[in-house]
């Protein structure tokens, strides 16, 4: 039994680890292709049919560049930020719902590496974590430019971590839970949290833009006037692996926002199908169904990229600490009056 | 009519310098704005040409890759009389003469002929001056329709006769239409 568990769990690990790594390496490859549409453009199409192999080509440039390393006395830290931030970014899919379960010879096989009931808690201390990989490698660096960008990026995270944390607030006291399977389960049908936390559904979504450094908010890599910001000095896979972080964590980030607000796995029909038509068909559709809501989040991060150009520092702050902020305090205590009343 | 009022243009826009307010201040409206005109961008037709297949038409006036040219009966017009050299004002040409040998009478027309004729193209400047300059018609831009391509050699960019002179399809498809 003990040793099922192992294999089971093993097996799900892996095809989540495997599931995310082709995902960042494709999303590299929409995010270029969606700038080239949106631009009337129509993107990479040379390697392969319609340049599908352009990732595979991309990483191998990475991987034959020349390893430069700065003359800095923190060698040491040097290597371990891209480190980090892959590794930060990689963790949080441990606890993310990605199914139903699944019944296999018997078996039930939940499709989730381990559903701890904090997991909200642990998405939000392993996204901050997150940060280290930016300010080591800025820091290890030993470069004004990227040193001013690790900075940046740590403000930045700070402070809309704040207006995050408190606009989920309100959604814990609705679900009562911190698990996402459970709230997962709670959004069964079309009883999806958007429709009754829209105000803390935007919030989030403005948040979660600034978590991932991501257009309007990367400042910590604005070209104009930080060269390549934290990874100016960086080269090669070392690199690769910064980018690489990012487009990771904003696959991950985009699987936080359909579990939590967009219904997970969840569609309408699903009970029927599962009783006409068998479970383990019902919750395969319920995969397909997840993955199709964060492909669209995957394509709204990309669609604002090439959209709205970056804010300025003053409005970064402004918009996270004066209005964010408040914004997601009223929507608690709105949350807090609905509650009372309708219980 | 006062004249701050007045737009001759008809695209006069008075400047606001207002504050933002709290919903502005927020961004969101001007977002879905901008989202909305993106979105319209991503089912536009593309506007790139794929190159090697597919090939921007080209203006008849257009002075591409020079075409050593020949007559109705494929012969090389070039006389190497060397005007074009003369007249280029970047020195891109240069040509060795030689003599036309009885026999050779289809293939050249005139009784001297460019043995070794060049066109440095990285000099060239595509001004045209070699083609005005020629008095025996041999030398066009306008006609071959063909782009010099990029290289990673300089000494790719030494055109010789191989490169330039009319090719004999065009020239058996020229006589054909005459
Ligand atoms: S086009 Fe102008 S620059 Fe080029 S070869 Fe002719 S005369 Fe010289
Ligand atoms: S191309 Fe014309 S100008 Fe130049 S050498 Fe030949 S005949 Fe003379």
């Amino acid at each position: 039994m003990d040793q099922a568990i192992i294999i089971e769990k093993g097996i799900v690990i892996v095809a989540v680890f495997a599931i995310t790594m082709l995902m960042a390496m494709y999303a590299t490859l929409a995010e270029r292709k969606i700038a080239a549409w949106l631009q009337d453009r129509i993107g990479p199409n040379r390697a392969g049919f319609g340049g599908i192999l352009q990732p595979l080509a991309d990483g191998l440039k990475l991987f034959s560049k020349e390893e430069f390393m700065p003359d800095t006395p923190n060698k040491f830290l040097f290597l371990v930020g891209p480190a980090i931030s892959m590794s930060m970014a990689l963790m949080t899919s441990a606890v993310i719902p990605w199914g139903d379960k699944l019944i296999v010879g018997g078996r039930e096989v939940i499709l989730q590496a381990t559903d701890i009931n904090a997991a909200l808690l642990y998405v939000f201390a392993v996204l901050s974590v997150g940060v280290y990989g930016i300010m080591i490698g800025g820091w290890a660096s030993n470069n004004k430019y990227s040193l001013m960008s690790a900075m940046r990026a740590a403000s930045q995270m700070i402070s809309y971590e704040v207006a995050m944390g408190l606009s989920v607030i309100a959604l814990i006291m609705m679900s009562g839970t911190l698990s996402l399977k459970e709230i997962a389960l709670q959004q069964q049908g079309m009883n999806w949290n958007v429709f009754y936390q829209p105000l803390g559904f935007i919030i989030f979504l403005v948040c979660s833009f600034a978590e991932t450094n991501r257009t309007p908010f990367d400042l910590a890599e604005c070209e104009a006037e930080l060269i390549g910001g934290y990874h100016t000095e960086y080269s090669s896979m070392r690199m690769g692996f910064y980018l690489f972080a990012e487009y990771a964590s904003m696959f991950i980030s985009s699987a936080i926002l359909a579990v939590l607000y967009f219904g997970a796995y969840n569609y309408p029909g699903m009970e029927w199908m599962a009783q006409n038509v068998g479970v383990n068909v019902a919750n395969g559709i319920g995969i397909g169904v997840l993955f199709l809501k964060i492909f669209f989040f995957i394509f709204f991060y990309m669609w604002v990229r090439w959209t709205i150009p970056r804010f300025r520092y003053d409005q970064l702050m402004h918009l996270g600490w004066k209005i964010l902020i408040p914004l997601a305090i009223v929507n608690i205590i709105i949350t807090g009056v609905v509650i009372l009343l309708f219980q | 009519m006062s004249l701050d009022t007045v737009s001759l243009s008809g695209r006069k826009k008075e400047v606001v310098n207002n504050k933002m307010n709290f919903w502005e201040s927020l961004y969101l409206i001007a977002i879905a704005k901008g989202l909305w005109i993106t979105l319209g961008h991503l089912f536009t037709r593309k506007v790139t040409i794929k190159y090697p297949e597919q090939v921007r038409p080209v203006s008849p006036i257009y002075r591409g890759q020079h075409l050593l040219k020949r007559d109705e009966q494929g012969r090389e017009n070039c006389t190497a009389c060397g005007l074009c050299a003369l007249s280029c004002p970047a020195e891109a040409i240069t040509m060795k003469a030689a003599e036309r040998k009885p026999g050779e009478e289809h293939l050249y027309r005139e009784e001297k002929y460019a043995e070794i004729y060049e066109i440095n193209m990285l000099r060239c400047i595509f001004c045209g001056l070699c083609e005005e300059a020629c008095p025996k018609d041999a030398i066009y831009l306008t006609l071959s329709k063909k782009f010099v391509k990029a290289a990673s050699d300089r000494e790719d960019f030494i055109y010789g006769k191989d490169r330039l002179v009319m090719p004999l399809e065009m020239a058996i498809a020229n006589t054909k239409t005459n």
